[in-house]
């Protein structure tokens, strides 16, 4: 079934400076109450993760990740054009974040 | 969740907080700290310490705000037991890398201090020694202490400390010591006596973040910590906080509320050439390099071939060990210094050239690898994962993608320019905040400003730096001003002061229509590039002037904030619209070129001719700019001004520490 398209502005870029698991995000919060920018606020329905409100003021900081009670229910997200590379030095080959 | 997921699925979201607007809430106080960052809770600690009450006010969450929130590396330029190097000795360093226009003053109580700071930061919990003997026998550690040294392993003046720990033990210890700490509350203003700028400092306003609560603060001494101000010449509206050392909550509020209370400032003309800011960095300390952090590790070009490391004689150093020496004849290595008393081993300084020539294949990698062991480990797992912004985005990050730095070479984006560090494309595209000394707040040696009763710490201060200088003066400025709230009677606040500043505050929030704050920002940005850029004249800096003075007029009153957050970027906005004025009369006092400010006029090429080797101040009398000088050894004899004015702390402490003294 189709997913109905709805009139949305484009994304702001990037957009997921934070990606929560579902499945281990309990919605404590705790994240939302440590974010020094405060761009993080409590999802409508209790217990599930915290909505990005403001996903350009992240510093990139990952005060959430270091504050998160559950390993892995958050996760800090490079923006693309900030990720690096690096090579194995006895093979040449090439890696990347 | 994203919010356009939150959006599609069910709609847009009230906004989740208690909108309160028009309630006001007073709270009495001997001391308000405002800010919340590392000199901000010292302060705080240190005054409560003394038995005053205290109030600590921070836009963020005082557990992780500020630029050493995320955590710290190194405690630089410390006298200590174990170190032979004098205060006075560091004080020079910076004098020398200044060109002379350094805060000696601050940075002198810092040399004194921030050893007994160290160590009180441990007794909150802070980590500063290798407890885990994870480096036992490296050259860089003191087995009897486990202190590790950084940059210098002779002399050991620099620490590396964990820092990731420091926050949350100094917010603990100013909840411990019962100071009130109002997180999520942005300062707005200061309050004068009889609401007349230029007298006496009583208190400040501040509004909630997420309510939109006002709050007055009454106090007979104020302590402002408000760092530096950044985004003056460079505003990315989508990317704010890509490539800074400094959170973007550092707008320069109280450089602009402490100016419009009459507070007088210097250094406002200093600039600086930077990546940092400019949206086109990478994640600090992220990417290959041989600096801070990453010192001193090898860098090889695209086919193994390793570029070499020098003294400050340019002699090629044959092992890693002699990155971390003096040269012959060189007493001691300075943080990052490039006068030549204090310089550092450093890639050869001919290296954009010779990749140009060829000698040299890019890109550029960081090669952990060849490091010995100890070397290898200290930096990848310990500077890197205890500096700010390096455990999670980077150490975590690149282990997870699978980086190994004993197999791996990180590569390095800093060279494919063909200047190192310095690729922004424009030289209008500057920085004033965002890294090194900057121009701040003037003050006598009680870290008293100019204004009784506001005292001031940390990057506050003018050509300030460091996260230890934050804490000593922190903590120096917090017992000064309890001391000094001791001995003063309370005084009124002005009804006409806070309704004039609610006026203010609340002015854009009923507006439908008109600009947000970004768009505020950007425009700003463009003024400074276009009219305060690189070289300046006259001519365009009086047109910078007008423009600031129509936006101001014109699109100011259009500002909409339409919930709390945006109102506090709002006026974190005319904050630096406030700043970028200062700045603009700053540049236009200064008849003078100086490249130790990296301040050049096409109407006055001389650099630094005879009578402009001096500080410039700037400060409002009756609304009116004043500008007048300091002397460049405006602070007089560092050791009598320092030790005639702390008598009681050398006595208690037994130290503000002398080489050799024997507490470890």
């Amino acid at each position: 079934m189709r997913k109905k398209i709805l009139a949305m502005p484009n994304a702001i870029t990037p957009n997921r400076p934070v990606i929560f698991d579902s499945g281990k995000c309990s919605g404590c919060n705790a994240c939302v109450e440590v974010c020094p920018m405060d761009l993080l606020i409590p999802h409508p329905q209790e217990g599930s993760p915290p909505v990005v409100l403001f996903p350009d003021e992240c510093w990139y900081c990952g005060s959430c990740v270091l504050h998160c009670p559950k390993k892995g229910a958050i996760t800090l997200n490079l923006p693309l054009i900030q990720r690096v590379r690096w090579k194995r030095k006895k093979t040449g080959e090439h890696f990347r974040v | 969740m994203d919010w356009n997921e939150l959006v599609e699925t069910q709609g847009i979201p009230k906004w989740p907080y208690p909108i309160r607007y028009g309630h006001e809430k007073e709270i009495s106080t001997d001391v308000v700290v405002l800010g919340g960052g590392i000199a901000g809770c010292w302060a705080a600690i240190s005054a409560a310490r003394k038995g005053v009450k205290v109030a600590l006010i921070e836009k963020g969450a005082t557990i992780r705000s500020g630029g050493g929130g995320p955590g710290c590396d190194h405690w630089v330029l410390t006298p200590n037991p174990l170190s032979e190097i004098t205060a006075e000795e560091v004080v020079d360093t910076e004098f020398q890398e200044t060109g002379g226009y350094t805060n000696a003053l601050s940075r002198y109580i810092a040399a004194r201090e921030s050893y007994d700071t160290l160590l009180e930061l441990e007794k909150m919990g802070g980590k500063i020694r290798d407890e885990k003997d994870e480096f036992k026998g490296a050259q860089f550690r003191d087995e009897g202490t486990k202190f590790l040294f950084a940059y210098d392993y002779r002399n050991r003046l620099h620490f590396r400390v964990w820092g990731t720990t420091f926050k949350p033990a100094l917010y603990r210890e100013c909840r411990r010591a019962g100071v009130m700490v109002y997180d999520r509350a942005m300062v707005t203003s200061l309050l004068n006596e009889h609401g007349e700028q230029g007298r006496r400092v009583v208190g400040a306003t501040a509004i909630n973040v997420r309510t939109g609560e006002f709050f007055v603060f009454r106090a007979k001494a104020t302590v402002l910590c408000l760092s530096r101000p950044q985004r003056i010449w460079q505003f990315q509206t989508e990317r704010t906080g890509f490539d800074t050392l400094r959170p973007q909550t550092n707008t320069g509020d109280g450089h602009a509320i402490a100016f419009r209370a009459g507070a007088e400032f210097t250094l406002m003309e200093k600039s600086a050439f930077h990546i940092m800011g400019s949206g086109d960095g990478f994640p600090i300390y992220g990417q290959g390099n041989p600096f801070n952090t990453w010192h001193a590790c090898t860098i090889v070009d695209a086919r193994g071939k390793e570029v070499p490391w020098v003294d400050r004689d340019g002699n090629i150093l044959k092992t890693v060990r002699e990155r971390y020496l003096p040269a012959r004849g060189q007493k001691f290595l300075g943080e990052r210094s490039q006068a030549y008393a204090y310089r550092r081993p450093q890639l050869i300084p001919d290296l954009a050239e010779r990749i140009n020539k060829g000698e040299f294949t890019l890109p550029l990698y960081a090669d952990l690898t060849s490091l010995p062991d100890e070397e290898r480990r200290i930096i990848w797992g310990m500077m890197v994962r205890e500096e700010g912004k390096t455990d999670v985005p980077i150490y975590r990050t690149y282990t997870r993608s699978g980086f190994q730095p004993e197999q791996d070479l990180l590569q390095s984006y800093l060279f494919l320019g063909s200047d190192p560090l310095r690729s922004p494309a424009l030289p209008q595209k500057r920085i004033f905040g965002e890294v090194g000394e900057c121009g701040g707040v003037v003050t006598d040696w009680d870290l008293q400003t100019t204004l009784e009763g506001l005292f001031a710490a940390g990057d506050q201060l003018f050509a300030s730096n460091y996260h230890h200088h934050a804490a000593a003066t922190g903590r120096y400025a917090g017992r000064k001003a309890a001391h000094y709230a001791l001995k003063t009677r309370e005084s009124r606040v002005i009804r006409k002061s806070i309704e004039k500043e609610k006026e203010r505050v609340f002015g854009f929030i009923e507006r439908k229509e008109g600009i947000q704050w970004k768009e505020l920002n950007a425009a700003s940005s463009r003024i400074m590039q276009n009219y305060c850029g690189d070289p300046k004249n006259e001519e365009l800096l009086k047109i910078g002037v007008l423009w600031l003075e129509d936006i101001a007029a014109n699109e100011v009153p259009r500002l909409s904030a339409p919930d709390p957050h945006k109102l506090m970027r709002s006026l974190e906005v005319l904050n630096i619209l406030t700043c970028s004025e200062m700045i603009l009369h700053a540049c236009l006092a200064r008849k003078a070129s100086s490249p130790s400010l990296g301040f050049n006029r096409y109407d006055y090429p001389e650099k630094d001719p005879p009578g402009w080797h001096t500080f410039i101040t700037l400060r409002q009398e009756g609304g009116k700019i004043r500008t007048g000088r300091l002397p460049i050894d405006f602070y007089g004899s560092l050791k009598e001004n320092y030790e005639s004015r702390n008598k009681d702390y050398l006595l208690l402490s037994g130290s503000g520490r002398t080489p050799g003294s024997p507490r470890l």
